[in-house]
């Protein structure tokens, strides 16, 4: 018999069972290892050593296979934990605000990846390492935001209240998140370019860059499933110890 | 097998060198802290079942 809707939602929201959403990351884990390996080694490699020089950037187009991939990580990392955070604060599931605390020291990679390699690149195009440009300055500020973010987890010892507001945190800093991507579409006087890559686009990057690209954002996507995956891992059993640890202190007490 | 980098050669390494190591960081980080963390619930969990 087919699945109902109703079932299928249950079946989703089963995944809140920390024993259940164990059992089943620890299963995908290894190939999910695997893959996202072979596709960061099989594109940065395409991308660095079998691409042809651009016309205009010469052989800094190669930096390309890092930069836009760990940029729209970074991005989509906050948007991740943004959906988490929300349904932490509607629904009170703790694996969903532990995913969401998983994921930010992920996003604090990408975005660092995406800020050097940003510079870098804009050194020998624009002459300049840094400008203040929309683009540049929201991306700074997500940065900070997520410096924020895992700051106040570490600050506050109730984990549920911690769980509260760094959700709040997280509405705020989205602002940040969607103007990275969106700043340089209407804020017209800064350096950056349009996006490289985009769904309602007819033309994108020409595709002796595009389809490695592909490759390597498909490696830095599967790169961020399995370390939120095994790092939600990890939040859930650090949980269970301070559960189990309350409970020997409380037994402790009552054999006094 | 090395491509012809031209004059942009230290800025497209420099760039490769750092993003790798960046990667490798929060993969290496994630997987001792994951390590350390399994292996102290196991050992609480099992001090806990001893104990009743």
């Amino acid at each position: 018999m087919p699945m109902s809707r109703t079932d299928k939602a249950n079946t989703f929201w089963s995944y809140a069972n920390p024993k259940k959403f164990l059992a089943t990351t620890e299963r995908m884990l290894p190939v999910l290892w695997v893959l996202a390996f072979a596709c960061l080694a099989i594109g940065l490699v395409w991308g660095f050593f079998f691409t042809p020089d651009d016309y205009r950037q010469g052989s800094t187009v190669k930096i390309i296979y890092l930069h836009v991939p760990s940029a729209l990580m970074a991005i989509n990392t906050w948007l991740m934990m943004l959906v988490t955070s929300l349904i932490w604060l509607i629904r009170r599931h703790h694996v969903s605000a532990l995913a969401a605390r998983a994921a930010a020291p992920v996003g604090i990679a990408f975005t660092l990846i995406a800020l050097v390699t940003g510079a870098i690149w804009g050194q020998p195009m624009w002459g300049t390492w840094w400008a203040w440009d929309p683009r540049l300055t929201s991306f700074l500020i997500l940065f900070l935001f997520y410096l924020g973010y895992v700051a106040l987890w570490e600050a506050i010892d109730d984990p549920d209240t911690a769980a509260d507001l760094t959700s709040v945190l997280c509405l705020v800093g989205s602002v940040f998140a969607l103007l990275s991507r969106y700043a340089v579409n209407f804020w017209n006087q800064g350096l950056h370019q349009g996006a490289s890559l985009s769904l309602d686009k007819e033309t994108n990057v020409a595709d002796v860059f595009y389809q490695p690209l592909l490759v390597a954002i498909a490696g830095f996507v599967l790169l961020f499933v399995a370390l939120v995956f095994y790092r939600t891992g990890t939040e859930i059993r650090a949980r269970r110890i301070k559960a189990l640890l309350a409970r020997e202190r409380a037994q402790e007490g009552m054999g006094r | 097998m090395m491509p012809d980098l031209g004059k942009y050669a230290d800025t497209v390494i420099s760039a490769y060198i750092v993003s790798l190591l960046l990667l490798a960081a929060i993969v290496a980080l994630s997987v001792w802290r994951g390590r350390r963390v399994r292996a102290e619930m196991e050992r609480i969990e099992a001090r806990v079942s001893k104990h009743g």
